[in-house]
């Protein structure tokens, strides 16, 4: 593209640069800080962005390992953050693959097979999906309660029922999944039919392996919003040993117990993975954001 | 499962059976629970149960419904976990549930008459043993003068009643020495963990006498308290004082308008809605939390997205450098989990030893107090949900000025357009069309950002005047949290009103968003041709 540059464009580019590297500097100092926090001895250190002197007992705390500090007294660690990070991960592992399950099936029928009531069924869903539960926290917990009476594997204060509670945000995912199966031709699984697949396995066999990229993403969408998530998680789980990640971090910055240094490390440690996660998914994730512009 | 049931039925034989094995063993444990759930005094759960598992196998062991064989795990999953909680909030907006009325009416009568005085002079003291046969105790009793006591022992007991009413009939015990099979006496310790399963149970002697609970060492005769009466009324026995149920309050009252503990659930109409409109110390800070959670979302997403448009259109500058390594860096924010960086900042902002402070008070020598001052602490709000924002409206910006087509910039700068002549006429107007339901949806989504609020502020500070505790930095998702969660009594009714009246409010906004994508969408369309 040929345009004129005047006088006025070093001063421009230039102006540009600062105001970048400033808005750089102060998006990146707190992500800076809590690293540089998590290696300061003591909870309530102030210093330098890179400390004088570096120690490692809030990682070790975090990592589980009791600290011995130099006057001898043994620190055991404040939460079982290892353990807190365990449960978010069951959690999130098994509710994502069943959420990939049972929005595949219900892609496939959208987009291949024909039956009553199929758009108004999709349309209702996806209005569904403007509803957080965050609105219906009452209700879900009282209904967590009441089921907790008769199945006690999935009621309150169990991984199993929240695995469960998550398996109704699945509207985006069966958009996502019945918009990439429509660009898959019908014709090759009707070519599987005419040989003598019954339509479960021209599903299973033929369509499926050709959606895996897809199922893939949908997989790594559903894993991060269970990571993430706080509210359902938080009425359900209450109990120490408990908790995941996301409603269990917020115990270390107690107002009565302030424990910043042990708080910077397990959320170095915890954090890491999921951003790493999501920076390796992040092509999808935006383009998954842009469509919908659900996730913020 | 699916590949057994959905295969055609001709193929007789073993894989005909598979699946009818299958849908008798889901029925029969179906079934066992729908009983369990009536059993419990449930009948529309029950009900509700029954007709799922008649629908799931009706759907599976037919030929009828093909195409919801597989749609019925994904429709299921979401009438049960996102339209039927929305359903029952609002049911529940019209009732008085809440920690004082948490129970039915029939299991607060019962609870009712569970209950017993218990005569501490003639009971008698207990020692539990561990069971030879492993798995559980038994309890020695033993009353009456100390030379020539009473003594009874009980059949085993085992772990599975805790928090139950249950019954047991005690033997008599003659002699001096324990019974074979049976251990030394627990000591207290010990002891205690088997109080949840005696504390429900009712004690039958050989001579027809009833026991009770009535301390860590001690059963004791006990008489109802209360007789249930032919009209669902309950009499007191000392007295003879009679406590009606009150279908309006949700309490037994007697004539006084005295009521007893707990109260049960009821229907109380518009009650809730009323309060939120009509009760003067409650509308104060209701109104204010509104007013705030609105200018919230608005500001956050004026911010948020002024930010990112303004670096969107930077990036794009061709004659910049490093654009891929600042959109990169940039994007960070936004890969970090929520709840992390929201609590990494809650420590930065803290007054005493935060990082913030530490800098301002370096420079400047201030100190703001972000958590004690609800201007301050509105402005920390709005600084970190700009911080946690803007990467999306820059990722966003960024898709829609690549499409927009480069012969317009270069008809602007032939006319010796400035840049920010090209943003106010080129950029601006052609991305603003397909961003504004965008607009609304962000908008939407911090209208309800829970997590933002609570795990920063958790609503502080609270206003000081007002009944219920409501903070100057709640907005209305955080407010019914706390409402139906926290410290105001678990007010389950109010909390489910506010939440319905929230649900209009999104569904205002969904329309508006539809109204605008419709339009973004037809001019869109428009322009190609």
């Amino acid at each position: 593209m040929a345009i004129v540059t005047g006088k006025s464009q070093r001063w421009r580019v230039l102006g540009a640069h600062a105001f970048l590297v400033t808005l750089l500097v102060l998006t990146l100092f707190p992500l800076a800080a809590v690293i540089s926090i998590s290696l300061r001895p003591g909870n309530f250190a102030n210093g330098a962005l890179i400390p004088a002197h570096v120690s490692f007992e809030h990682w070790q705390l975090a990592l589980g390992i009791p600290w011995t500090s130099p006057e001898g007294q043994v620190v055991q660690p404040p939460f079982p953050v290892l353990r807190w990070l365990w449960n978010s991960i069951k959690v999130a592992t098994i509710s994502s693959a069943l959420i990939v399950l049972i929005s595949t099936t219900a892609a496939y029928a959208f987009a291949r097979l024909k039956f009553r009531f199929k758009s108004p069924i999709l349309n209702s869903m996806l209005l569904l999906q403007m509803f957080p539960p965050v609105l219906a926290l009452v209700a879900i917990y009282a209904i967590f309660d009441n089921i907790g009476r008769y199945l006690p594997g999935i009621g309150l204060e169990t991984h199993g029922g929240l695995v469960v509670a998550y398996l109704g945000g699945i509207a985006t995912h069966v958009w996502t999944i019945r918009g990439y199966f429509e660009t898959i031709p019908q014709e090759i699984e009707e070519c599987a039919k005419v040989d003598g697949a019954s339509h479960f396995q021209a599903f299973a066999r033929v369509l499926l392996p050709m959606a895996v990229p897809i199922l893939m993403v949908v997989f790594v969408l559903a894993f991060v919003g269970t990571i993430i998530e706080y509210p359902v998680a938080s009425i359900l789980l209450r109990e120490e040993g408990n908790l995941t990640l996301a409603v269990g971090s917020k115990y270390y910055l107690h107002d009565q117990r302030f424990l910043w240094g042990d708080f910077a490390a397990a959320a170095v440690l915890s954090g890491l993975p999921i951003t790493a996660v999501f920076i390796a998914a992040q092509r999808w994730i935006v383009s998954g954001l842009t469509a919908g512009g659900v996730k913020e | 499962m699916m590949t057994a049931l959905t295969r055609p039925s001709k193929s007789a034989g073993a894989s005909a059976w598979l699946p009818r094995a299958i849908g008798a063993l889901v029925a029969v444990a179906g079934l066992w629970l729908v009983f369990n759930i009536q059993a419990a005094g449930q009948p529309l759960v029950a009900l509700g149960v029954l007709v799922l598992l008649a629908a799931g196998l009706y759907t599976y062991l037919s030929r009828a419904g093909f195409a919801w064989r597989y749609l019925f795990p994904g429709v299921v999953g979401m009438g049960l976990f996102v339209a039927f909680p929305l359903l029952y909030t609002a049911q529940i907006g019209f009732t008085n549930y809440s920690s004082a009325h948490l129970l039915s009416e029939e299991r607060v009568r019962a609870y009712l008459l569970d209950q017993a005085d218990i005569d501490v002079e003639h009971s008698l003291t207990f020692t539990l043993h561990p069971d030879a046969a492993g798995g559980g105790v038994k309890m020695l009793l033993q009353g009456g003068p100390a030379d020539a006591p009473t003594r009874y022992v009980t059949p085993v007991i085992r772990h599975e009643h805790a928090g139950q009413a249950w019954d047991l009939n005690a033997a008599a015990l003659d002699g001096n020495g324990n019974p074979a099979g049976l251990g030394p006496a627990l000591p207290l310790r010990e002891a205690l963990a088997w109080r949840e399963h005696l504390q429900g149970l009712h004690l039958a002697l050989p001579g027809g006498a009833r026991l009770s609970y009535a301390g860590v060492r001690e059963f004791g005769p006990a008489t109802p308290v209360w007789l249930a009466q032919a009209d669902a009324s309950l009499k007191r026995q000392e007295d003879g004082a009679v406590y009606r149920p009150n279908p309006q309050t949700g309490y037994f009252e007697n004539a006084q308008g005295e009521h007893l503990q707990p109260g049960y659930k009821v229907g109380v109409g518009l009650a809730n809605y009323e309060r939120m409109l009509g009760d003067k110390e409650f509308r104060g800070p209701f109104f204010s939390i509104f007013i705030w959670t609105v200018l919230f979302a608005a500001l956050t997403v004026v911010c948020a997205c002024g930010l990112g448009m303004t670096l969107a259109v930077l990036l794009n500058w061709e004659s910049l450098r490093y654009r891929t390594l600042y959109r990169t860096l940039l994007f960070l924010p936004y890969a970090v989990p929520g709840f992390i960086s929201i609590l990494v900042f809650k420590g930065l902002f803290n007054q005493n030893f935060g990082e913030i402070n530490a800098i301002l008070n370096a420079v400047f020598g201030v100190k703001p107090a972000w958590f004690s001052d609800p201007l301050l602490a509105k402005l920390m709000l709005l600084l970190v949900n700009t911080w946690l924002g803007y990467p999306y409206f820059l990722v966003l910006c960024t898709g829609l000025i690549k499409a927009i087509p480069a012969d317009l910039y270069e008809a602007s700068a032939l006319a010796g357009a400035k840049p920010l002549t090209n943003f106010f006429k080129i950029t601006a107007p052609l991305i603003i069309k397909p961003l504004s339901p965008l607009l609304i949806s962000a908008f939407a989504f911090n209208f309800n950002n829970f997590v933002l609020i609570s795990l920063l502020t958790n609503g502080r500070p609270d206003f000081l005047n007002s009944k219920i505790p409501a903070g100057t930095t709640d907005i209305l998702v955080s407010y019914t949290y706390r409402i139906a969660f926290l410290d105001s009594g678990q007010n389950f009714g109010l909390a489910a009103a506010i939440s319905t009246v929230i649900f209009f409010l999104v569904a205002l906004m969904s329309l508006a968003n539809l109204r605008f994508s419709a339009a973004a969408n037809g001019s869109s369309r428009g322009g190609r041709h």
